[in-house]
C-alpha cells in the first residue's frame, strides 16, 4: 500500500467505532487529509496524544481508497499555550474551523499551511487581540477575493471610507454607504493590515478599533464561506480576546 | 432513565449512588459521560457523588455551554453542601477547554476545585510516551515518601 509523508496541523477529530478517530490534518503538499488514526482512544495508544487537534505535526500515511490510515506521528509544537488558555484556545479554534472549510482535499494548500502555522505561533506568543483578525484579512487575499481598502468598492471613489459592505468586499463611501458603519480608525487599521504592516500593528498592544477590526474580518470570511462561523456563536472565552457579535 | 440529580443511568428518579447515604456529600466529581462514572467507580478510590455534563465544549462542533448540565451543575453547588469539585472530563481539546471554563465559573465562588492529573499509564515504558502526556507527568511529580 503506497505511503506518504507530510507535514500537517489537525484540525478536528470525530470519533469512529470502539477506539478510533477519523482526523482532518491540513498538510501543505496534499492539502486537506481525512485520515484514521487507529486505537487513539485507548490511553496506551503512542499516537494519541499527537493527533488532538492544534498539534502541529510531521506523519506518515497509508494512502486508502475512501480514508487514509495514519501509521507514524512525530510532533513538531503542541502549541500548549493555546490548549492551557481559553482566551487563545477560542481565537485558535475559529482559525482551524476556517481552514478547514477552505482547504480542499488532494490540492496543495503551502501558502495557507505556513500562514495557519505563523499565526498559531503568534496567538500562543502575542497579546494583540488583532492575531485571528489579521489571519482572516490575509486569508481573504490569498483566497482571492483581498478586501478593497483603498478606494469605495462601488463607485471607486476616494472621499472618506463610511461603511463596510461584505457583500461587495470592501469598503464603500458615503454616497455609496451600504453594510456596517466604520470609524477613520477602523479603516485605517484594516488598511495596516492588508497593506503589509501587521509586524507592528499587532506589535503596538491594544487599539480602540481592535474589536470592529475583528468583527468585520469574520464577517467577511463568513461571505466568503457563505455560513457563520460555529466556533464564534459558541465561544468558549471570555471575549477578552475576541470581538463581541453585533 | 436519568437521575434527576446527577444524570447518571438508573432506576427510579434517583440513581443508586445519589440514593446512599454513606457516599461523601461535600465531593462532587464531574464527568462527561455516565460510562465515565462506571470507570471512576472501578478504581474504588473514590466515595463522593456525581455530575455528568453530558458530553464536552466543542465550538467545531457546535457544543457550547448552553448544550451541557452546566446551570444544574451550579444549581446543585447553591442546593447541596459541596466544598470540592473535582474536574473529571477527559485529557483531550474538548475535555480540557471544559474543565478550563468550569473552573473559571467555579473559582469565583470559592469551592475547591481540582483536575485528575495527567500521566504515563501503569505498565508502559517512558520511551513510547508522547512529548505532551510525559511533560506533564514530569509537571505534576510529587516527592517520593512524603
Amino acid at each position: 500500500m503506497p505511503t506518504y509523508r507530510d507535514e500537517g496541523v489537525v484540525l478536528r477529530t470525530i470519533r469512529l467505532g470502539e477506539a478510533d478517530r477519523i482526523v482532518t490534518i491540513a498538510t501543505p503538499e496534499h492539502g486537506k487529509v481525512r485520515a484514521v488514526a487507529k486505537g487513539v482512544r485507548r490511553t496506551t495508544s503512542r499516537i494519541g496524544a499527537r493527533v488532538e487537534p492544534l498539534t502541529h505535526v510531521t506523519m506518515v500515511c497509508w494512502k486508502g481508497r475512501e480514508l487514509d490510515v495514519v501509521t507514524q506521528v512525530e510532533v513538531l509544537d503542541t502549541f500548549r499555550s493555546l490548549r492551557e488558555d481559553l482566551d487563545r484556545m477560542g481565537p485558535a479554534l475559529t482559525m482551524l474551523e476556517i481552514v478547514d472549510q477552505v482547504a480542499v482535499e488532494q490540492h496543495p494548500m503551502r501558502e495557507l499551511f505556513t500562514m495557519l502555522v505563523g499565526a498559531l505561533s503568534t496567538l500562543a506568543t502575542s497579546d494583540s487581540p488583532l492575531v485571528l483578525a489579521a489571519f482572516c484579512w490575509r486569508l481573504l487575499t490569498i483566497e482571492g477575493v483581498a478586501p478593497v481598502v483603498d478606494s469605495c468598492v462601488r463607485c471607486g471613489g476616494s472621499g472618506p471610507l463610511v461603511a463596510f459592505d461584505a457583500g461587495e468586499g470592501g469598503f464603500a463611501c458615503g454616497g455609496c454607504r451600504r453594510g456596517q458603519s466604520v470609524s477613520p480608525a477602523t479603516v485605517d487599521l484594516v488598511r495596516r493590515i492588508v497593506g503589509g504592516d501587521l509586524r507592528r500593528v499587532l506589535g503596538e498592544g491594544v487599539h480602540e478599533s481592535d474589536a470592529d477590526v475583528e468583527h468585520l474580518a469574520l464577517r467577511a470570511v463568513e461571505r466568503l464561506l457563505d455560513r457563520r462561523l460555529r466556533t464564534t456563536r459558541h465561544a468558549i472565552d471570555a471575549g477578552e480576546r475576541r470581538a463581541a457579535p453585533a | 432513565m436519568l437521575c434527576e440529580v446527577c444524570f447518571n443511568i438508573g432506576i427510579g428518579a434517583r440513581c443508586a449512588i445519589c440514593n446512599d447515604e454513606r457516599r461523601d456529600q461535600s465531593v462532587l466529581c464531574v464527568v462527561e459521560d455516565p460510562r465515565d462514572i462506571v470507570a471512576v467507580e472501578r478504581t474504588r478510590e473514590f466515595r463522593g457523588r456525581y455530575h455528568v455534563l453530558g458530553g464536552a465544549l466543542s465550538p467545531i462542533e457546535g457544543v457550547g455551554p448552553e448544550q451541557l448540565r452546566v446551570r444544574e451543575l451550579l444549581a446543585r453547588l447553591d442546593a447541596e453542601e459541596v466544598s470540592e469539585v473535582i474536574l473529571c472530563t477527559n485529557p483531550n481539546l474538548e475535555g480540557e477547554a471544559t474543565a478550563m471554563y468550569l473552573a473559571r465559573l467555579l473559582l469565583p465562588l470559592g469551592v475547591r476545585t481540582t483536575r485528575i492529573a495527567s500521566g504515563l499509564p501503569v505498565g508502559g515504558d517512558l520511551e513510547y510516551a508522547d512529548e505532551l502526556t510525559l511533560g506533564r507527568a514530569l509537571e505534576g511529580r510529587r516527592d517520593v515518601g512524603a
